[in-house]
């Protein structure tokens, strides 16, 4: 189990005086302290760790933002932001003397220009809520994480999410184009805008995946593309997850893109099967579902390009949708991938790695045999065309054992992420569940300059203060 | 001049410098020394003999080398796999009239992207990881070299247009993506610059994966040869895509384009040669003593930003990026109209009098500029990189 700080006594202490704090900003319903309405956001994605907060505020603007910062900031009270609480990697895992600040209630859309190609939403407006918002105009808003159903975009900046189609559009940070944040002194800040790029130094760069520890994101300024004429998707299927990784390279080796390029091994397979019957390969190995845009015409042509690559691996079938509703079949599985896996065991962590592509047969081997080792099933989904790996390892929660094996699993999982020349994690954020293995992919001096540049905007370290980096003794984190 | 080979000895240089307090000048070929300030410092290092491809894995999509390879070298290495660099970064060299072969550590410290930028995102979007120096002698990294990455803050993001006040790299992975098959470009003449972004703005707005919008008006567009026989302005919009895609798409749109005029098809080798002008913005010249602006703004407000100024211009990105060259003394008007339009700007170029005395790039508001320089105070605690090169005394 990770640690959590201490909480600050003095700050327990005046609980009374900080509510009375956020009654004042906030309308009556903006404060929660009653233990039974505390409990929602005691956890979020990562919910083996659990603790009630000390209160949550609701503000509806960023002026009640601000104005709590600024309460929070003169106590000395620590606070985590809050979207929808799906964070995979405990990012908003909250502190028994900190106030959790939920943007949920931000939820407008304030801005949609089309001729612009840009909107200007709150932080608490969901992920798919944007893409809904200007569908109708053959729009859409391209990072699209599994969680797009309910994670709200201030989350998707606070972690860079990216999604199964950034392979294309790239994730968060690509397509934002401005923020208005609030720093833990009460300053409301606006950085860039409805144009592109920063004439001075990256704030925008910096902030986008700094996980709350920065600034707390108020509204968001990002861009809309107009979506494609068309897509459509194929599923290949192959004898072995070493063939599959071979077809994957072909593919971009021949200079074709698909929009998504997604890799399952034979557990997921199965799980996902069984969830969504979309006409799975039961019988192979590992199957990839490629995913090509345009015209009828032109994606015709590059489903035949591809099947074309994809035949010297000897593929056991390929089955090239025939309609949008098979398309549409042929996702609910991936998609679904989390609920399927939920279906098959008590609990699952999902992990989320980064490799070289070229290392996904030897990586995959090796998590069968640590999978063998810690008596634990692990299904892999993998974004195949960018790298970035998320193993479902499988346990029980109720089974102290089983849970602590599965930590050590997962974590042995990103260190072999990392030996292989990746990172520990591709678009989940570190949290409070990777914060310990920073070690093996930074220096203590390089951990300690990301420690500083924290300083620079929170010098007190009430922002989210527990999670990205390993605590530390002294200051900071543990004060 | 110093000009380490190793990264060892760049830090070790660095670390001299720190010693002794000296600022030192940070550079690679040197061809944007004109941009934005000058740099007065008793010491000056070049990154040009840190030079080669470290690591090239075409199927992998990245590409690492150390921060003084010429940036010819890099794509030389890619077109031989059918790859290229995807922010389609410019050679200024001509427009700011220092000749020579940008490094990729240049192009990566200045940000600086071409007519792509719009669909691929901007240099700095590429930037997968970075091996650093930072202003004590310090190496350090951040990012890596697979695709996605959000472990940790992103100093790649800070690093990439601080202009070496921050850091200077030694190394830089990036993501590359395949060269497209082919180029098409529609073009049509004779618009005005308002008529001209509703017509990029219709065209970006299209199912067709429109690469490229940009306007020029008449005198620019004559100074480009395959464009001076329109004797006229010209909106230009680019398809990058296999040959089939290419014909299919540029006929789809001129169809849908109707309204706004009729649209004439370059092919792919002058289209090639015409977007090459526009990323290194040759149709404008700069006349001894004049000065150069790049202001970036939401599209619909580039044509305001043009009639304001009243200098020699075009608008590439769909209208949201306006280049200007004119009278130093527009500098008030430039950044007011740029201002006004909730942009920003950048003198990219201009007389040492103007440089020197004015802001280059909009000044931050208090709050942002306080948490700037703590952020600096991180980087570089004696403020010896690059002094003054984005602010006086910063």
């Amino acid at each position: 189990m990770l640690a959590l700080p201490e909480p600050k006594a003095d700050i327990l202490a005046r609980r009374d005086e900080i509510v009375a704090g956020l009654r004042a900003i906030l309308p009556a319903s903006g404060v929660i302290t009653e233990p039974l309405r505390l409990k929602p956001y005691e956890t979020d994605g990562l919910p083996a760790y659990r603790q009630i907060p000390l209160a949550v505020a609701l503000p509806e603007t960023t002026e009640q933002v601000a104005a709590v910062l600024k309460l929070c900031h003169s106590i000395g009270v620590r606070v985590i932001p809050r979207g929808a609480g799906t964070s995979l990697s405990g990012g908003a895992t909250p502190l028994a003397d900190a106030v959790v600040l939920g943007l949920m209630r931000m939820n407008r859309i304030l801005e949609i220009d089309y001729a612009d190609r840009c909107a200007t939403v709150q932080a608490g407006v969901t992920n798919i809520g944007i893409t809904q918002a200007v569908a109708g105009n053959g729009f859409f808003y391209a990072p699209d994480p599994s969680s797009q159903l309910a994670c709200m975009i201030g989350g998707n900046v606070g972690m860079n999410s990216g999604g199964a189609h950034c392979l294309k559009y790239g994730v968060t940070a690509n397509n934002l184009l401005g923020l208005t944040a609030v720093t833990i002194e009460g300053d409301i800040l606006h950085l860039g805008g409805n144009h592109l790029d920063a004439a001075g130094y990256d704030w925008l760069g910096l902030i986008t995946g700094s996980e709350g520890m920065l600034v707390v994101v108020t509204e968001v300024m990002v861009r809309i593309l107009r979506g494609p004429e068309g897509a459509r998707a194929m599923l290949a299927a192959f004898r072995s997850n070493e063939i599959a990784g071979q077809c994957v390279d072909a593919i971009i080796g021949s200079g074709i893109i698909p929009v998504a390029l997604e890799f399952m091994d034979r557990p997921a397979i199965h799980a996902c099967e069984a969830f969504a019957h979309a006409g799975y390969p039961l019988d192979a190995e590992a199957m990839l579902i490629i995913e090509v845009e345009g015209s009828v015409a032109e994606q015709d042509d590059l489903l035949d390009r591809i099947k074309r690559l994809c035949e010297p691996f000897e593929p056991l079938s390929m089955r090239v949708s025939q309609s949008p509703e098979e398309s549409l079949a042929i996702w609910k599985g991936r998609k679904g991938a989390f609920g399927a896996v939920g279906r098959i065991s008590p609990d699952y962590m999902c992990m989320d790695g980064t490799i070289p592509t070229s290392r996904l047969p030897e990586v995959l081997r090796r998590i069968g045999e640590m999978s063998d080792q810690y008596g634990l099933k692990v299904a892999n989904i993998f974004h195949a065309g960018d790298g970035n790996l998320h193993p479902l390892v499988m346990f029980d929660a109720n089974d102290p054992d089983s849970f602590h094996r599965a930590e050590a699993f997962g974590a042995d999982i990103l260190k072999l992420c990392v030996e292989v020349g990746g990172c520990l994690t591709g678009e989940h954020g570190v949290g409070l569940e990777k914060r310990d293995l920073m070690r093996f992919q930074f220096s203590e001096p390089e951990l300690e300059r990301q420690r500083r540049l924290k300083d620079a905007f929170d010098p007190a370290w009430l922002l989210n203060p527990a999670k990205v980096f390993p605590l530390q003794d002294k200051p900071r984190q543990a004060a | 001049m110093s000009a380490p080979a190793t990264e060892a000895a760049l830090a070790e240089a660095i670390a001299d410098a720190y010693a002794a307090k000296e600022p030192v000048l940070v550079q690679g070929a040197g061809t944007k020394h004109g941009m934005l300030r000058p740099v007065q410092a008793a010491r000056s290092l070049s990154t040009r003999n840190l030079s080669g491809i470290t690591l090239y894995a075409p199927k992998e999509l990245v590409i690492s080398a150390r921060a003084g390879t010429p940036i010819t070298e890099i794509k030389a290495a890619l077109a031989e796999h059918g790859q290229h660099l995807t922010a389609e970064p410019p050679d200024l060299s001509d427009l700011l009239g220092v000749p020579g072969n940008q490094t990729l550590g240049g192009i990566v410290a200045t940000n600086l992207s071409g007519p792509r930028r719009i669909v691929a995102g901007a240099m700095r979007d590429q930037i997968l990881g970075i091996r650093a120096v930072d202003g004590t002698g310090e190496i350090f990294h951040s990012g890596g070299r697979v695709l996605k990455n959000v472990t940790g803050l992103d100093l790649c993001k800070l690093l990439s247009g601080s202009h070496g006040t921050l850091g200077i790299m030694t190394e830089i992975t990036l993501k590359i993506l395949p060269a497209p098959e082919q180029t098409g470009t529609l073009v049509i003449p004779g618009l005005d610059a308002t008529a001209a972004v509703a017509t990029l703005s219709a065209a970006l707005g299209s199912p067709y994966g429109v690469s490229g919008a940009a306007w020029l008006p008449p005198d620019a567009a004559a100074r480009i040869p395959e464009l001076a026989g329109f004797n006229a302005s010209v909106a230009l919009m680019r398809i990058e895509e296999f040959a089939a895609s290419v014909t299919y798409r540029t006929a789809r749109l001129a169809q849908d384009l109707q309204p706004h005029g009729r649209a004439e098809l370059l092919g792919d080798t002058i289209s090639r040669s015409v977007w090459r002008s526009v990323r290194d913005v040759t149709p404008l010249t700069v006349e001894p003593g004049e000065a150069v602006w790049r202001v970036s703004v939401r599209p619909s407000a580039g044509p305001g930003i043009l009639a304001a100024t009243g200098l020699r211009g075009f608008l590439d990105w769909g209208g949201g990026l306006v280049w200007l060259v004119g009278d130093p003394a527009s500098h008030p008007a430039v950044t007011a109209a740029a201002t006004a339009a909730k942009g920003i700007w950048t003198l990219m170029h201009a007389p040492d009098s103007l440089r020197a005395s004015a802001d280059v790039i909009p000044p931050e508001p208090p709050v942002l500029a306080a948490i700037g320089r703590r952020v600096k105070a991180v980087m570089d605690p004696a403020g010896i990189l690059n002094p003054g090169r984005m602010a006086a005394g910063a």
